[in-house]
C-alpha cells in the first residue's frame, strides 16, 4: 500500500519493470534489424524475421489477455476473435487497394481510359468470382480507404466488444459462464464468417495480404522488417500503456474486482463500468494486433477465429505467468515459437525403441499436458521464476482452511 | 401444342389390336396355337422382318407378342438388339451371338446351333422407329411376366420415366394382374400416365382429381411439369390457344431490365449496349486520338463515352442501340404473360387445384416432420449434454474434456466393432465397455487433476482443457485423421416412414429412447438411491455431509466417473449417425454446454428443457433458411447469448440459498 500513498514517485520509478522491457525490446529489435537480409548481414531469413514479427503481434494480444485474465479476472476466450477481425478489417484494404492496381493496370490495355464502374465491376470480380458474388458485398463500402479501414481496425471489434460486454456484465455473467458465453460468441462469428455470402469470402478468407499496395517494388525482405519494427513499436507501446493502466488506483480496483467482486461493488464500484472498460480496451489491443499480425502472415481465414485458438493464448498467458505482464510476453513468445519449432518438424524424434515419438504428432500432447502441470504445480508459470530470483517467496500456509473462503486462516496459523 | 390428329386413331388402333388380341387369345386358345409359334410369324414375314418400316412392321411386332409363344419375348428382344439373325442359304431365323470372325447361333428356343461364318448369316438391324416399336411390345410382356420381380422391376423403370408409350401395354396389363400389391401399384401408374399423356382431356381431369391430396412424390411429379410455365410476349393480344397462367406487370411482376430481355431474346426489340460492346465499339473508332470528337483521354467517365458512342451513331459508323425510352416504349406496346406448356386449360386449372390441396397437407406434414427432427435433435443435445449436468450442474465442475469423453466412447464401439463383427453384439457390448473406459478415465482425471482445483473453477476449465487438446492429438496419433465406421445393426437401418413426407430413422428413435432411458435412471439415482442422496448432500455442504459420515472425496470421484461414463454411452450412440473421427467431441462440447446453462445448471428437467429449447430452435432455423445450416448454428448461438442476457440463470433457475452467488 505504499505505492499508492507515494503519489509522488514516477510511473517509471514505480515499474521498474517496463524500463528492463523497453532495454530489451530495443536491443532484440536492434538485434534483429542488424541479422536481418535486408538491412544487415542476412542472418535471418525473411520468413524468419516474419515470424519473429508475428510473434511479438502474439505478444502483443497476450499483454490484453493478462490484463482481462490476469488482473480483472475475467476470462475471455473471445479474445482471438477480436485478433481475427482486427486482421480482417486491415486485410480488407489490402485487398482491395491490392486487387485496384491489377484492375487498373490490366484495363489501362484496352484502349481506353477506365471508367469508375468498370474498376469497380473488375475488382469485385477479382476478389469475390471465387465466391461466385460479382458484386462488392455492402460491408466493402470503406475498403477503398485506407484510414477509414484503420479505424474500422478499432471500432468493429471495439463496438462488438462494448455491445457484448454491456449485455454480459449488465446480467452478471462471470466467471466459467462467461468464459462459455465468449467462447459461443467466437464459434458463432467463425460459423458466420464461415459461410460464403458473409460478404468476407467464406472460408477461402482474404489472401495475398503480405503485397503492399503501392509497394509493388520494395522487395519482400525491406517489407517484413518494417512491420517488424511497427510490431516492436505497438508491442512497446501496449506494455507502457498497459503498465501505466494497472499500476495506478485503476490497476488497484480491477484486481479487487478478481479476487471478490461482491466487495468491490459493496464499496461501491461500479464494477461493471470497469469490466465493460477493460473488456473493451483488450479487445482493441487484440485487435491492432491481429491488424499488423495478418498482413505478414498473408492470409487469413475464418479458421483463425475457431475457439481452439483463444484458448491456447489463454495457455500462452496461464505459462508465462498470469497477473504480470512481462509474463504474458515470456508466455508468448517462448510457447508460439516453441511451437513452431516442434510442428515445423525440425525438432529431432525421440525413438523408444518400440515407438518412435514423431513431434509434429505429439507436441500437442505435450503442449496439452505442460499445460495441466503449469496449472496444477505452477500456477504462476515461467515468471514465478523471476518471483524465486528476486526472493518473493508465497507465505507457507500449511494445513487445511478452517473457514470457507479464500485466504481464511489455516490451520497451521491459527495455532501460533 | 395441339397434338396432330392422326395420332389418335393410330394409338387407339394399337390399343384396340393388342386388345384384341388378348382377348382372342384368353377366349380361343385353339386359334392362338394356329397363330403358331414366334419361328412361324417370323418365317410368314420373312421379307418384312428382314427390312422393317415403322409403318408396317406393327401387325407382326403383334402377332408375335400376341403369340402366345414362351420365346417370344426373347426373340423381340434380341431382334431390337441386333441379336436376331437370318441364314442366307435356307432362310431359317437364329439367335445370333458375334465371336471373332463367326456367329454364336442358338435356334429360336435358346438351344445351342454351332456357328456360322460371319457371311453365311444376314444380322437383322432395325432402324430407331421400329425398334421402338418392339420396345413398346416388349413392356407389355414384362408388364405380364408370369415372374412379379420382373413386374415390379418394369413397373420401377416405367415410373422413372414414364413415355406416352407406355400407357396402352400398361392398360393391357392390368385386368391379368393377381397380384394385389402389383395391381394396385399397376392402377396407380396408369393414372399417372393417364393424366400427363391421355389424349382425352376429361380423362386426364378425372385422374387427377381422383387422386385428391395425395402426398406421393410421384404424383407431384407429374402434376409439376404440367404447370411448367414460360414468360411470353405478345404484341398484343395473346394468340389463340395459349394456356395463360397469368399476366406479367413489367415493373412489378417482371423487372424492366427482365422485361426487354424478353423482348430482345423474342427478336421484338432491339437490344440495349452493353458496357463492353460500347467499349469495342469505341476503341475500334478511334481517330486522330479522339472518338466521335472527344478525346480518348477523357473517356474515363460512362457519360463522356455515352456522348462518344451517340456522335458515332450519328454520323452513321455504329448501329443505333436502344435508348431508355425506346426500351420504355417498346415494353409499353407489348403484353407480357406466364403461358403454361401444357395447351389444355382444364387440366392446367385442375393440377393446380390438386397441387395447392397437396401443398397445404404437406405443409401441414413437413411441420410434423421438421417436429420429429427437432425432437431427435433435443435428444442428442440432451444424450451429449446429460454427462455435463451431472458434473457441471451436480458438482460445477466444469470439464472441457467432456467431448473428449464422449469421442473415447465412439473410438471404444469401433475398436469393440473391429473384434467382434456381429454388430448387434458389438453394440450391446460396446456399450458397456465405453462406459467402463470414460468412467476409469473420469474419475483418473478427478483423482490427478480436478480434485486439486476445487476452488479454482477457471483453472479446472483451462486444466481440463489440457487434457482435451492433449486426448484430442493423442486419439488422432492411433487412429488417424480420417473418419472411422461405426456401424448399426441392420436393425437399426431404414426409417420408419408415415407416408413420402414424415420419416424418421430407426437409429434417432433409438437415440431418443436411449435419452429417456438416461433420464428417468438419473431421476432414479438422483432421487431414489443411497448414492444419490450423498451426492446431494456432498453438493449442498460438503462439512455439513462430511460430518454425518459421507466420504466426500469419494462420492465425488464417483460423481464426475459417473457422468464422464454416461458421456462415453453418448459417444457409442452418437458415433452410430455421425462420423468418428478425433473432433467428434468438440463439435458438441460448446453445444452441450449451451444446454446446460440455457437450461439452468443444477436441474435434469433444466438440461431437458435446454436440450428442447436448442433443438428445436435450430430445426426451426434451418427450416427458414435450409440451404445454409452455418447460419442456423450461427443465430442459434446469438439467440443463446441473448437469451441469457434475460435469464442468467437458465430456464429452470435454482432459487434459495442452493444458488449460491
Amino acid at each position: 500500500m505504499t505505492r499508492q500513498t507515494s503519489v509522488e514517485r514516477s510511473f517509471l520509478a514505480k515499474n521498474p519493470s517496463v524500463l528492463w522491457f523497453i532495454l530489451i525490446l530495443a536491443l532484440f529489435t536492434l538485434g534483429v534489424t542488424v541479422l536481418s537480409e535486408a538491412y544487415g548481414v542476412a542472418f535471418l531469413s525473411t520468413s524468419f524475421v516474419k515470424t519473429l514479427g508475428k510473434t511479438l503481434c502474439l505478444c502483443l494480444v497476450a499483454l490484453a489477455m493478462d490484463l482481462i485474465w490476469g488482473y480483472a479476472g475475467i476470462l475471455s476466450l473471445g479474445h482471438m476473435a477480436f485478433f481475427a477481425l482486427g486482421g480482417y478489417m486491415l486485410g480488407m484494404w489490402l485487398m482491395y487497394a491490392r486487387t485496384e492496381e491489377i484492375v487498373v493496370a490490366a484495363l489501362a490495355q484496352g484502349g481506353l481510359p477506365a471508367t469508375p464502374e468498370e474498376i469497380g465491376q473488375g475488382i469485385a470480380v477479382q476478389i469475390f468470382g471465387v465466391v461466385g458474388a460479382s458484386e462488392l458485398p455492402p460491408i466493402w463500402v470503406f475498403a477503398h480507404s485506407f484510414w477509414a479501414q484503420l479505424a474500422l481496425v478499432v471500432a468493429v471489434p471495439g463496438v462488438l466488444a462494448l455491445v457484448f460486454g454491456w449485455l454480459a456484465f449488465r446480467s452478471r455473467v462471470t466467471g466459467v459462464y462467461l468464459s462459455i458465453l465468449t467462447q459461443a460468441m467466437t464459434l458463432a462469428l467463425a460459423l458466420y464468417l464461415f459461410q460464403n455470402d458473409s460478404g468476407l469470402r467464406g472460408n477461402n478468407g482474404l489472401s495475398g495480404l503480405q503485397n503492399m499496395p503501392g509497394l509493388a517494388e520494395v522487395s519482400q525482405d525491406r517489407v517484413s522488417v518494417w512491420f517488424f519494427w511497427a510490431s516492436a513499436l505497438a508491442l512497446g507501446l501496449g506494455y507502457v500503456l498497459l503498465a501505466w493502466v494497472v499500476s495506478g488506483k485503476f490497476g488497484s480496483v480491477i484486481r479487487a474486482i478478481r479476487d471478490d467482486e461482491q466487495r468491490v461493488r459493496f464499496l461501491g464500484y461500479s464494477v461493471e463500468g470497469y469490466k465493460l472498460f477493460v473488456f473493451t480496451l483488450t479487445a482493441v489491443i487484440a485487435a491492432i494486433a491481429g491488424a499488423l499480425y495478418y498482413p505478414q502472415a498473408g492470409i487469413i481465414n475464418p479458421a483463425e477465429l475457431a475457439p481452439i485458438a483463444s484458448i491456447y493464448l489463454a495457455v500462452w498467458v496461464a505459462i508465462g505467468g498470469r497477473g504480470r505482464l512481462y509474463g504474458a510476453v515470456i508466455g508468448a513468445a517462448f510457447v508460439s515459437l516453441l511451437s513452431s519449432w516442434f510442428t515445423g518438424g525440425r525438432a529431432p524424434s525421440v525413438p523408444l525403441g518400440f515407438y518412435t515419438i514423431n513431434w509434429v504428432d505429439w507436441w500437442l500432447v505435450l503442449l496439452g499436458l505442460s499445460f495441466v502441470a503449469v496449472t496444477l504445480f505452477a500456477p504462476k508459470g515461467i515468471g514465478g521464476v523471476f518471483d524465486l530470483w528476486q526472493g518473493v517467496r508465497a507465505p507457507d500456509r500449511k494445513g487445511a482452511a478452517l473457514g470457507p473462503d479464500d485466504g481464511a486462516l489455516m490451520e497451521k496459523e491459527a495455532k501460533e | 401444342m395441339i397434338r396432330p390428329p392422326f395420332s389418335l386413331p393410330q394409338g387407339i388402333m394399337r390399343h384396340f389390336l393388342l386388345s384384341l388380341a388378348t382377348a382372342l387369345l384368353l377366349a380361343l386358345p385353339g386359334l392362338a396355337e394356329a397363330q403358331g409359334t414366334a419361328a412361324e410369324i417370323l418365317n410368314e414375314n420373312r421379307a418384312l422382318v428382314e427390312k422393317p418400316t415403322r409403318a408396317k412392321i406393327g401387325p407382326v411386332i403383334d402377332a408375335l407378342a400376341a403369340s402366345g409363344d414362351p420365346v417370344a419375348a426373347t426373340v423381340l428382344a434380341a431382334w431390337a438388339e441386333k441379336g436376331l439373325g437370318l441364314r442366307k442359304a435356307d432362310g431359317v431365323f437364329f439367335l445370333i451371338e458375334a465371336s471373332g470372325h463367326q456367329w454364336i447361333l442358338r435356334d429360336l428356343t435358346g438351344a445351342d446351333a454351332g456357328t456360322a461364318p460371319k457371311s453365311d448369316m444376314v444380322e437383322l438391324r432395325p432402324n430407331a422407329g421400329v425398334r421402338g416399336l418392339i420396345a413398346t411390345a416388349l413392356v407389355q410382356f414384362t408388364l405380364s411376366d408370369p415372374d412379379p420381380e420382373t413386374r415390379a422391376e418394369a413397373l420401377t423403370s416405367i415410373a422413372r420415366d414414364p413415355e406416352e408409350s407406355h400407357l396402352a401395354p400398361l392398360r393391357v396389363a392390368i385386368p391379368g394382374e393377381t397380384d394385389p400389391v402389383l395391381k394396385a401399384q399397376k392402377e396407380r401408374l396408369e393414372r399417372l400416365l393417364t393424366l400427363r399423356f391421355d389424349p382425352d382431356s376429361a380423362a386426364r381431369v378425372a385422374a387427377i382429381e381422383g387422386f385428391g391430396a395425395d402426398l406421393g412424390l410421384d404424383l407431384r411429379g407429374a402434376l409439376n411439369p404440367l404447370l411448367a410455365t414460360s414468360r411470353v410476349a405478345f404484341a398484343g393480344e395473346p394468340s389463340e390457344g395459349a394456356n395463360l397462367a397469368r399476366d406479367l406487370v413489367p415493373g412489378e411482376d417482371l423487372t424492366e431490365v427482365e422485361a426487354h430481355d424478353l423482348l430482345v431474346a423474342a427478336g421484338m426489340a432491339p437490344a440495349r449496349l452493353t458496357v463492353e460492346e460500347a467499349r469495342a465499339a469505341l476503341v475500334a473508332n478511334i481517330v486522330d486520338g479522339a472518338v466521335g470528337g472527344v478525346p480518348v483521354a477523357e473517356l474515363g467517365t460512362q457519360d463522356a463515352r455515352d456522348r462518344a458512342y451517340t456522335a458515332l451513331e450519328a454520323a452513321g459508323t455504329v448501329p443505333p442501340a436502344a435508348t431508355d425510352s425506346e426500351v420504355a416504349a417498346a415494353i409499353a406496346a407489348h403484353r407480357f404473360a406466364e403461358v403454361y406448356a401444357e395447351p389444355d386449360p382444364a387440366v392446367t386449372t385442375a393440377a393446380r387445384a390438386a397441387l395447392d390441396a397437396i401443398t397445404i397437407k404437406v405443409g401441414a406434414m413437413q411441420t410434423a416432420d421438421l417436429a420429429l427432427d427437432a425432437i431427435s435433435l433435443a435428444s442428442i443435445y440432451f444424450l451429449a449434454a446429460i454427462g455435463l449436468a451431472i458434473t457441471f450442474g451436480v458438482m460445477r465442475v466444469i470439464n472441457m474434456a467432456h467431448g473428449e469423453f464422449i469421442m473415447m466412447g465412439a473410438y471404444t464401439g469401433y475398436v469393440v466393432q473391429l473384434f467382434i463383427t456381429n454388430y448387434t453384439l458389438s453394440i450391446i457390448l460396446a456399450l458397456p465397455l465405453a462406459f467402463a473406459v470414460t468412467f476409469a478415465a473420469g474419475v483418473a482425471m478427478e483423482r490427478l487433476v480436478i480434485r486439486h482445483l476445487y476452488k479454482r473453477p477457471l483453472e479446472t476449465l483451462l486444466a481440463t482443457f489440457g487434457i482435451s487438446i492433449a486426448l484430442q492429438q493423442i486419439a488422432k496419433n492411433i487412429f488417424g485423421t480420417q473418419a472411422r465406421p461405426l456401424t448399426a445393426p441392420a436393425w437399426l437401418d431404414g426409417a420408419l416412414t408415415f407416408n413420402d413426407v414424415v420419416s424418421i430413422s430407426y437409429i434417432r428413435i433409438a437415440i431418443f429412447v436411449l435419452a429417456l432411458v438416461f433420464l428417468l435412471f438419473f431421476l432414479w439415482l438422483m432421487k431414489k438411491t443411497r448414492l444419490g442422496l450423498e451426492v446431494r448432500a456432498v453438493t449442498q455442504n460438503p462439512s455439513m455431509a462430511a460430518s454425518m459420515g459421507i466420504n466426500p472425496d469419494r462420492i465425488n470421484m464417483l460423481t464426475f466417473g459417473l457422468g464422464s461414463g454416461i458421456a462415453g454411452i453418448a459417444g457409442v450412440a452418437i458415433g452410430l449417425f455421425a462420423k468418428v473421427t478425433s473432433e467428434l467431441g468438440s463439435d458438441y462440447i460448446v453445444q452441450s454446454f449451451m444446454t446446460v446453462v440455457v437450461g439452468g445448471v443444477g436441474n435434469i428437467w433444466g438440461t431437458l428443457a435446454g436440450a428442447a429449447l436448442i433443438g428445436v430452435l435450430q430445426k426451426g432455423i434451418e427450416w427458414l433458411n435450409p440451404s445454409n445450416t452455418l447460419a442456423a448454428q450461427t443465430y442459434m448461438i446469438l439467440f443463446i447469448i441473448l437469451f441469457i442476457q434475460f435469464r442468467p440463470r437458465g430456464i429452470i433457475a435454482l432459487k434459495g440459498r442452493a444458488a449460491g452467488d
